[in-house]
Order: C-alpha cells, then structure tokens, then sequence
C-alpha cells in the first residue's frame, strides 16, 4: 500500500470518527456511531501497517502489542461495574498520556522512521512538537493515575494542598517551559528525560489538591489533555489522523470541562487551585435555633402518599449510585405507573462522578431514557408535580443557591424541588453536603425526611406499594 | 493593407506579447517563494484549527445524557496514536524505539478495545419506553 493510499485511509478514518462523534446527538443513532468510530479505528491500523517499510519481526510485535492490549482492555470493559465508569476513564486516559510518551521517545531515538531527521540532528520544528507531545502526555498520564487513585478510593478524596503549593507549581512550570526551549536548541537526550520526570511530576501536583467531588471537571479536562497529547504527537511525526482526532478529543473534553463548571456556577481556574470541600461533610451546626424542626416520615407515609399522586419527579444524585439503590428505585416506580402515576427523573448536569453518570447508571437499571430529563427542560414541571423524591443529592436540590447571597453555592443552577407539592428527601443523617453547606429545603413546610439508607428507605416504600 | 504595414502591426503584437510574457514571468517568479514559504506546519496546524471547530460543532450537538459513551469513544479514538506507535515497533533502526513502540501499542490497544467495548456496554443499556 503506497503513501497516497494510506493517505486517503486516514482520511476515510478521520471522517468515520467525526461521524462516531455525531451518533452520540441521540441514543437511537449512537450504537451506530460507535460502529463508524471502530471500523474508523480498524482502517487506520490495517493502512499504517501495510503503508510499507515494516519489516516481519516489527510486524510480530505490533500483532503481540495489539494481542496482549486488546485482550486486557476488552476483558477489563466486560467486567467493570458502572458504578466504576469514572475510575475506568480516568485509567484510560492514563494510558493514552504514557502512550504518548513513548511514541515520543520512539521518535526521538528513530527519527528516521516518521521522516524527520537522523538520529542526533532532528529538525528543529520537531523537536519543539516532540517536547510538547512528551509534556502533556506525561501530564496526562500522572494526573489521571491521581483522579483514578481518588475515584476509587484507594487514595483519600480530601484535597491535600500545603505552603506555597501554587507558587511551586507555577516555579515548576517556568522550569519546564526553559527546559523545552532548551531541548528545542540542542536536541540532547538528558534534556528529553528531563522534561518527562518533571512534566511526571506536575501532573501529580496539579491534581493532589482537588477534592473528590471536583472530580467530573478533572476527569473531563485529562479526557481534553489526552487529545492535545494526540493531537501534539501528530504534529511530531507529521500524521494528519493524529492531528485532526486529537483536535476532536481535545475540543471534546474542554466542552465537557465548561458544561461540568457551569453545573457548579465555579470558574475553571477555581476547580484547578482546588481546596474546596472534602468528602463526606459534617453535621449541621446546631446552634442554629430559628430553624423549625425538621419533619421525618416514615416509609409507609411516603408509600401511601405516592401512590395517591399523579405526577412524581424523581432527583437521583450520586449517594444513590453509593447505595446501590437504581434497580430498587426502578422497582419503586413500576409499581408506581401500575397505579397510574407519572413518573419523570431530574438529573442535575454535575450528579454523578463524571459527565453523563447518572443517566447510564439509570439505563443500566432499565430506566428508559425518555423518562430522563436535564435540568432546564424539568424545572418548569416541578411546580406541577405532587410529589419530588430526591434521593442520594442534596446541594443540587438547596434553594439558597437561588436567593443567599453568603451562600458557598450561590448562583449556582439547581433543580427547583421546592416548588413540588410534597418533597422527600432521603438521607442518611443531618450532615451537610459535599459543599459543606446546610439544604435549606430539609425545613421547608412541604418537605418530609426520610432517614436512613438509599437503597433500605426505597425497599421498605417497594415492601409498603405491595402490600 | 500593404505588406509593410502588417509587418508593422505584427511586429507591433509580437512586442506586446514580449511585454506580457516578461511581466507573467515577473509575477510568477514573485509568487514562486511565496509558494515554497507555505510550511508543513502550517499547512498543519491549519488543518488542526479546522479540525477544532468540527469537533466543537459536532460535540455541542451531543445530547447530555450521553456524554459518558461520549468520554468512552473520545476515549478510544485518542487512542489512534496507535499509529505512530506501529511505525516505531515495525520499522525503527534503533531497539530502544522499537521496544517503547511495543509498549506504545500494547497501552493504546488496552485503551481502543476497553474505550470502544465499555461504549457499546452504555449504549446497548439505553432503551425507549416499552422496548
């Protein structure tokens, strides 16, 4: 197969993943854009390989490499749970980062292989691109194994921040903005080696301090990192497919960073500096005695007085996906439109540990999607809806986000349960969220606790709908 | 119209002609460097810009409820740095590029199986209303 052919291959690869990209505007067409993203896949590996120059032992070791990567990634995406969906991507991301530190290190020990000088006097240009590609790879790569570490809680979600921790970050990026210049003008190995361990190393120090709930941005903008990764690898060796999937990647996640912020009224700087919340939360300050008292009730009140509505929005967020309560939930409401009631599910653009979390973790429980709705076009419905059911959120659904000004969620866009004839709030004990900020809701007239876990409350209201 | 006038006339066009094809000569050879200062780069990063704005466009286009499957296909694809990857592990003089090209496939191929496969797991979850 000649240049121009593996040419047009790329091409032919390049236009089959925009159209992967394009399926996923509705769920009808996205099964078959996944198909275009894999076949795209397909054409550029079978053309980069039969583009010619690969000799037999090569060949041996691409079939190896592709064996032994294929076989764990596929054994890996059967098994995962998708209550893991996050710390998978995060995984991956990672892999995609160190990829491309070793495609830039194969191009620098073997710049002839991608046409862009011998061995120890590479073209200027290129080294430039080599330098950048290795850089946001290797930041890729250890930023995301921190966001894995902390998704899957083998690392504590609490974000750790210490003295001077942005001034050694920015001290670190001056260092290696100098040390990429000076690779660009001399084109030494050390220098290369260099810019990998620190660029190792800022990546891990960027992603330290920024708590665990932050963690949708983080995991977004590593997804935009590992495109310019791509995208700055493809400038290196001169590959088009590289450059424009790249770009895609990298506008992607940036768009999914910006949609993630603004579920959180925070700017993108703020997310980065990190600091903000801890896991868990504490209990509410008691001192507070204006308050009215709380109003608590039982599962069989909620039972009888669901059964008797007409309309029910449901509010999951990510406590529910902790409890495991989806296919309880979904139980919940098939006896529920048994009755006759309508049933409609809120999903708030950050509930969940990643962009579009929720709405898979309710289609696994077979929820149909055109039950799921996002927050501007349900708000309108609450204030004709009987009964709100939030279960597993809770700074999503605080009204003072709309009105208190000292607030630490003010501006924030949440989902208006309050306006909803009756509320209940399912919940664990009396301890804040995630942002550290007491619900003004849980003492709202209209609204009724229900104390305990998730998935036992929603139980005992299946148990009390049979009966 | 006797012979030495049209020889005049003649003479008169063959001149103009000169004039034309001295002047296309200069402009040519004006625009000639012009040509040759286009770069690989950016005629590259051209093509990246544009590429920028498609993705823009088409992932504004994606409908929120499936931005995981959207992660996992970005996800997959980023992975076509498989690409420069293969090039090394298949064609590289020096064995070091060769053994970081293996390593450079073995990730990406992790990446491209488990991204397209844990997508078609979301999607295939996805289902309408009675189905």
């Amino acid at each position: 197969m000649g240049v121009t052919l593996s040419t047009f291959a790329y091409l032919a690869a390049s236009v089959l993943f925009i159209l992967a990209l394009r399926g996923l505007s509705h769920p009808e067409t996205s099964r078959q854009g996944n198909t275009y993203g894999m076949i795209g896949m397909g054409v550029a590996i079978v053309a980069t390989i039969f583009k010619g120059g690969i000799d037999f032992g090569g060949f041996m070791l691409i079939v190896a490499g592709l064996a032994i990567g294929g076989t764990i990634g596929t054994v890996v995406a059967q098994r995962i749970q998708m209550t893991a969906l996050p710390q998978l991507v995060a995984a991956f991301h990672s892999l995609v980062g160190m990829a491309a530190v070793f495609v830039a290190a194969a191009a620098f020990y073997s710049p002839e292989s991608f046409g862009i000088g011998i061995r120890g006097n590479i073209k200027t240009a290129s080294l430039l691109e080599m330098s950048l590609g290795l850089a946001i790879g290797a930041i890729t790569f250890s930023g995301s194994v921190i966001a894995f570490l902390k998704l899957d809680g083998r690392m504590s979600g609490a974000p750790i921040t210490f003295e001077g921790q942005h001034k050694l970050n920015l001290g670190l990026g001056i260092l290696l903005a100098v040390l990429i210049l000076l690779f660009t003008l001399t084109g030494w190995g050390i220098l290369f080696w260099l810019i990998a361990i620190l660029s190792f190393a800022l990546g891990f120090l960027l992603i330290v301090p920024i708590g665990g709930a932050d963690m949708p941005v983080v995991v977004s903008m590593l997804n935009s990192y590992s495109g310019w990764a791509a995208a700055g690898i493809g400038f290196t060796i001169g590959n088009l497919l590289l450059i424009i999937t790249g770009a895609l990647v990298g506008a992607s996640g940036a768009i999914l960073s910006y949609i993630m912020c603004k579920g959180m009224n925070r700017s993108i700087i703020n997310v980065l500096l990190g600091g903000f919340g801890s896991e868990g939360g504490t209990a509410a300050a008691g001192g507070d005695t204006d308050r009215p008292p709380v109003k608590a009730g039982s599962a069989e009140d909620a039972a009888y007085m669901m059964k008797n509505a007409q309309k029910i929005i449901v509010v999951p967020g990510y406590g529910m996906a902790v409890a495991q309560a989806q296919q309880v939930l979904r139980e919940m409401a098939d006896l529920l439109k048994k009755e006759g009631v309508e049933i409609k599910y809120a999903i708030h653009p950050v509930a969940g540990r990643m962009p579009g979390h929720m709405n898979v973790l309710l289609a696994e429980a077979n929820v149909p999607y055109d039950e799921v709705f996002e927050l501007e076009e349900i708000n309108p419905e609450f204030a004709d809806a009987d009964v709100a059911f939030v279960i597993g959120a809770n700074d999503v659904t605080n009204p003072a986000a709309k009105t208190d000004k000292s607030s630490a969620i003010y501006g924030m866009p949440i989902l208006d349960v309050e306006r909803a004839k009756t509320v209940f709030f399912i919940k664990r004990g009396m301890a804040s969220g995630y942002a550290g900020v007491e619900n003004e809701l849980f003492f709202r007239p209209n609204t009724m606790m229900l104390f305990g876990d998730a998935k036992k409350v929603t139980q005992e209201i299946v148990q009390a709908l049979q009966r | 119209m006797n012979p030495t006038e049209l020889a005049t006339q003649a003479q008169g066009i063959a001149d103009r002609a000169a004039a034309f094809a001295e002047t296309a000569r200069r402009m040519a050879e004006a625009a000639a460097p012009a040509a040759e200062a286009v770069s690989p780069f950016l005629y590259l990063l051209t093509i990246f810009l544009l590429a920028c704005f498609v993705g823009y466009h088409v992932v504004w286009n994606v409908t929120p409820a499936l931005h995981s499957p959207l992660m996992g296909v970005t996800n997959a694809i980023s992975s076509v740095i498989v690409v420069g990857a293969i090039l090394a592990a298949g064609m590289a003089e020096s064995t070091a590029a060769r053994v970081f090209g293996f390593l450079g496939v073995t990730l990406a191929a992790v990446n491209i199986f488990g991204g397209f496969m844990v997508t078609r797991r979301m999607l295939a979850m996805f289902k309408k209303k009675g189905s």
